[in-house]
């Protein structure tokens, strides 16, 4: 098969694709592509950068140092060190009774894990404070046993898991219904006990899904903004996350101290981008196999 | 070690698909019996439900005097070889063998060195040494399946169980394999049950093959007893090629119209029949009594042998008859065939 004994073939002017699109159609379309990236995702980063810095690094120090943004810090690293632990396990659960199983009222499970994302994130935090404000069903018990779920720490974190659970699940359902149950089945007839097969084959099987789904969650969390908002009561220094604590100083026309403190979240971004890159680059066969069948 | 698997009335159903009807099987100790089957037969699903993989509905499944459905799946000890592998891609080769001897109990567990010791000998034992390191993804399909069927091993099963062990792989790995683990059959001498489609490989494997059609066993024996004594239609018509006449039997004779075709006939039929008769029994003769007329309409090449389609008056389909080397005749010729031997079941 050397090329030698093909007959000579004058090169084509435009080289196209056997997809048939010429080459001015692919440039256009990546140049739109980029254009869009450029406009709507990178400038407005490197703003929230630039601004961060406009009054100097004293004045960015003591932004992200003052009582208040400490709490909210703070506040923001509790909130999502509960909520996400809290929803790798929820979400695996439901992802292996999804994909492994068979059951009356699956399609309805999974119609109900996306249900978070259909939902406004202001009616998620809405519906608890509906269920467990002062004049909500649960208000008057809550109140006579002196729980405080609205307006405390409990709501926070309620909302920000309501809003965030669907990343780890739908992030492992796929993945896990393409393996199928055919490691499992093996690993029983190898005398393997229910637990050790799930840790031993199924969980390793799926790491890299539950890695990137565990990311996505984490994200979500330290950002959400509209379910926390209605829930929180901007108590500062007690019920403020990151995200309200910044809108607050925007509020204020403290523009400069509300873009430091916001640098930080999007410094958080940045870091989750670079940490998946990084992973995809260094373990990218790994990933590829363990997704085949 | 190895123990016997007896088979009573087992019936299972898919919701609505009845996928096994009474299925009743006795297995020797240390046989290697295949189950042979179109695809839907339930030769499968028996396999599984031997395996414990599935509940039967009815029935039972003995090992031994043991019935199986007192036991758990680390109880049976059965080792199963899955069609696509099921090796787990997240450890290397000898973690995966190692996998049921370390997931026994502690106070059964071996030793970690002795562990290691018996993944060494059983990747002698597959022709894999130097492998250990290896992960799935590196491997060969034909690799990959003895790495499953080492890691099946590794237990000391009472069964071995196989689903179409060799269905992924292409042809030439598949022929080595298929020597391979007969050989290997007969140094370990493990009861065993393989599930294939594939009547080549049930033939040349199994001490003996089950015949499954739609959930039912048409017939169990040795390879030679179901291919020169095929017990029902279904069973003479999956084995090999057979050519189909309907035919009247009047005494000792069966007749295709009004010519008698065959002789000899013992069994008390009488009346409308089915006579099967295979390629390799149909010879083309000069003139003899018992001889059907017909044109040869075409000619091809069968393996190794030359084939002719021959026409027959009163037949819709052409028979198909394997050519002596000697024997050649031209295209549009008449000749004059001679049936050796066929088998015949009373018309349905």
């Amino acid at each position: 098969m050397s090329d030698a004994a093909q007959p000579f073939v004058a090169a084509p002017a435009r080289r196209s694709s056997a997809r048939g699109e010429s080459l001015g159609v692919r440039i256009a379309l990546i140049a739109v592509s980029l254009a869009f990236l450029l406009l709507f995702l990178a400038l407005p980063l490197a703003a929230v950068f630039v601004e961060a810095g406009a009054k100097g690094w004293q004045a960015y120090r003591a932004a992200v140092t003052e009582p208040d943004a400490q709490a909210a810090i703070r506040l923001t690293l509790l909130v999502a060190a509960i909520a996400v632990p809290f929803n790798i396990v929820v979400g695996l659960a439901a992802a292996w009774a999804i994909a492994k199983f068979e059951f009356r009222g699956k399609n309805l499970l999974i119609s109900l894990i996306d249900l978070p994302f259909s939902v406004s994130p202001v009616i998620s935090g809405l519906v608890f404070v509906l269920l467990f404000g002062a004049q909500g069903y649960f208000g008057p018990w809550l109140q006579a046993h002196d729980i405080k779920i609205v307006f405390a720490l409990p709501g926070l974190i309620l909302a920000t898991i309501f809003v965030t659970f669907p990343f780890v699940a739908r992030e492992l359902i796929p993945h896990m219904e393409s393996l199928g149950t055919a490691d499992e089945e093996a690993a029983l007839t190898l005398g393997a006990s229910p637990w050790r097969v799930f840790f031993r084959v199924t969980l390793p099987n799926v790491k890299w899904s539950l890695f990137y789904g565990v990311l996505l969650c984490n994200a979500r969390a330290m950002g959400e903004f509209g379910a926390v908002a209605v829930v929180s009561g901007k108590i500062r220094g007690l019920t403020n996350t990151m995200p309200l604590h910044i809108e607050i100083l925007y509020n204020e026309y403290m523009g400069a101290a509300a873009f430091a403190v916001a640098s930080l979240l999007a410094g958080l971004a940045l870091v989750t981008l670079a940490l998946k890159t990084f992973l995809e680059w260094r373990f990218g066969d790994e990933i590829a196999a363990s997704r085949q069948h | 070690m190895s123990v016997a698997v007896t088979i009573e009335t087992i019936e299972k159903r898919f919701e609505n698909f009845p996928a096994l009807r009474g299925v009743s099987l006795d297995i020797q100790p240390g046989e290697l019996v295949a189950l042979l089957g179109p695809s839907g037969s339930g030769k499968t699903t028996l396999l599984r439900l031997i395996a414990g993989l599935e509940q039967a509905d009815r029935g039972r499944v003995l090992f031994g005097d043991t019935d199986t459905h007192d036991l758990s799946l680390r109880e049976r000890r059965i080792g199963f070889v899955f069609q696509h592998y099921a090796l787990f891609k997240t450890m290397n080769v000898a973690d995966n063998i190692a996998f049921g001897p370390r997931s026994r109990p502690h106070r059964e567990r071996a030793s970690e060195s002795e562990i290691r010791k018996r993944v060494s000998e059983l990747l002698e034992l597959v022709q894999l040494q130097g492998l250990e390191k290896r992960y799935p993804s590196q491997l060969s399909g034909g690799q990959r399946q003895r790495v499953a069927l080492a890691r099946a091993l590794a237990i000391e099963p009472r069964v071995l169980l196989l689903d179409e062990p060799f269905g992924a792989l292409d042809a030439r790995v598949r022929k080595d394999l298929r020597g391979w683990l007969r050989e290997l059959h007969g140094r370990t001498g493990h009861t065993t049950v393989f599930v294939t489609h594939d009547q080549e490989e049930a033939l040349e494997l199994a001490d003996r093959v089950a015949i499954l059609n739609d959930g039912r066993i048409e017939q169990v024996g040795s390879a030679d007893d179901v291919y020169d004594h095929p017990a029902t239609p279904f069973v003479c018509e999956f084995l090999g090629e057979a050519n189909k006449l309907p035919v009247k039997v009047v005494g000792s004779q069966a007749f295709f119209g009004d010519r008698p075709v065959l002789g000899g006939i013992q069994q008390n039929q009488g009346g409308a029949a089915s006579l099967y008769v295979r390629p390799q029994h149909l010879r083309i003769v000069d003139e003899t009594p018992l001889a059907l007329p017909g044109t040869v309409e075409h000619l091809r090449r069968n393996g190794p042998l030359r084939r002719a389609e021959v026409a027959v008056e009163g037949l819709k389909k052409r028979l198909d008859v394997d050519l002596a080397s000697q024997v050649a005749p031209a295209i549009g010729e008449r000749v004059r065939l001679r049936i050796t031997h066929g088998n015949l079941f009373a018309a349905a």
